[in-house]
């Protein structure tokens, strides 16, 4: 069998799997429902340092650091370092990678950084050019609202379809035959744009990007809802995961929310005030980390297929009048039964 | 469909909060003022400065100690309007920016937010004087 299936589906032939994981994130989110399932909850969102942008990227540094140790290794044996997060130039993932001094190709996907880079790591560690391989992505709340909105202490309402983006980071360590969790396959998104302008929408920026991937998936593979446990949305939020089953609906695949969970409306609990619910890089990564692969490791779910959605807003352009275009990649995780 | 799904805001009950706290800031105005004419001795022009500054010297301080933003959120358009929301949008980027330097950092980005207000304020108030020079009293 080849290695690509249907338009944009690739297969995972060897073992490629889920060697460890590790997630850091903020106190909000420490008090939040996941809280107690994150490796490391920092106390303070500056982290220590002088200022927001380094402590997202010791955070992200962190995560690489401590997923590495947790499977045992040295840093001189990771072959590769996949990853990006929300700061201009992808900063916080640069400077981790010049601190941890492994090859590192820097990946921009919005908030769907975390699985493009679990996407392109799985194809690298199937294909034999580098394993294990280190996919990381992480984003920070204070940093964002700078680079996407307002000053922190600037006094304004945010609207109730605005989210709220997740202080956290997460890293994966890929590894041929490594791990109970394997990554079998993987669908890349196509940018899909409906014209939505507002950046304090980005559920709806990125339902139809979700919708086209998990359409094309289940297309590409020939497999329905029913062939898997739960699928699994980055950052939809309330207002993208009601889109999303909108229109997949319109396509006859009949999700819903017995099928589908959402990272973004997992993480924070309706009274913290997040309105649409969490958003970021850090969402898909620390809740994959923390929540989705133990559930898979004890068996609650065999086959997943997750999907982190990103908005691919840029202030400029968004300024000068262009819409938001949204992309979401998926990857399938799988259980062996044992 | 997104208009569909996507809930709006809650438009009585922002209302309702920016009157009654925009009216207590006002109030609060008020106050200052008739403080400064009847103990310091102040005119009345000078007594709506005094209270402008006071206002501004509260609005910068509950700012700088993270409280100001959660009042607005509450009040949203009752914090905005007054002179409060102004103070608000100079100190809040002055604070943001500073880890970029006191040149490149605070003093570039201070009129982020309020130099808008302030461009278009000055130039409708020159284009309201020339208005009134030529055709005025």
């Amino acid at each position: 069998m080849g290695k690509r299936v249907g338009e944009q589906t690739v297969l995972i032939e060897n073992h490629v799997g889920i060697a460890s994981s590790f997630a850091v994130v903020g106190p909000k989110e420490g008090k939040g429902p996941l809280g107690q399932y994150f490796d490391q909850v920092l106390e303070d969102p500056l982290c220590g340092q002088s200022s927001f942008e380094m402590a997202e990227h010791v955070m992200f540094k962190r995560a690489c650091e401590k997923c590495i140790e947790k499977a045992g290794l040295e840093k001189g044996r990771v072959q590769m370092m996949l990853g990006g997060d929300l700061l201009n130039q992808i900063m916080a993932a640069s400077l981790s990678a010049r601190d941890l001094a492994i090859p590192f190709l820097g990946l921009y996907g919005a908030c769907s950084t975390m699985t493009e880079s679990l996407l392109v790591g799985a194809m690298l560690c199937d294909g034999g050019y580098a394993d294990p391989v280190l996919c990381a992505a992480g984003s920070h709340f204070c940093t964002a609202e700078r680079q996407y909105r307002f000053p922190l202490e600037y006094g304004c309402q945010r609207t109730p379809s605005a989210q709220w983006t997740v202080t956290g980071a997460g890293a994966h360590l890929l590894m041929r035959d490594g791990g109970e969790v394997r990554i079998t396959m993987g669908t890349c998104g196509r940018v899909i744009d409906f014209g939505i302008s507002d950046a304090n929408n980005m559920g709806a920026a990125m339902a139809p990007a979700a919708a086209d991937t998990v359409w094309h998936h289940l297309r590409d593979t020939g497999r329905s809802i029913r062939d898997y446990d739960q699928f699994i949305t980055g950052d939809l939020g309330a207002v993208g995961s009601r889109l999303l089953y909108d229109l997949l609906g319109e396509k006859g695949v009949p999700l819903s929310g017995e099928k589908h969970t959402d990272c973004g409306l997992m993480v924070f609990d309706k009274d913290q005030d997040v309105h649409a619910g969490g958003s970021g890089c850090g969402c898909a990564a620390t809740v994959l980390s923390a929540y989705v692969l133990p559930k898979m490791c004890t068996g609650e779910w065999r086959r997943v297929a997750f999907m982190a959605t990103g908005a691919l807003l840029s202030t400029t352009t968004s300024q000068q009048g262009e819409s938001i275009p949204g992309v979401a990649h998926l990857v399938v995780l799988e259980r062996e039964r044992t | 469909m997104v208009k569909r799904v996507t809930p709006g805001s809650k438009l009585l009950e922002g209302c309702l909060r920016a009157f009654w706290v925009g009216g207590v800031i006002c109030m609060l105005g008020q106050g200052i003022a008739d403080l400064g004419y009847q103990y310091l001795a102040l005119n009345s022009t000078e007594a709506g400065a005094f209270a402008s500054m006071a206002l501004i010297f509260i609005t910068a301080l509950l700012t700088g100690v993270g409280i100001f933003d959660r009042i607005a959120k509450y009040a949203g358009a009752g914090t905005v309007v007054p002179i409060t929301g102004f103070a608000n949008a100079m100190v809040s980027p002055a604070m943001e920016y500073r880890p970029e330097g006191w040149v490149l950092g605070t003093g570039a980005k201070l009129f982020t937010i309020a130099g808008p207000v302030l461009v278009y304020g000055i130039t409708a108030s020159v284009l309201v004087g020339l208005f009134y020079s030529f055709f005025g009293g």
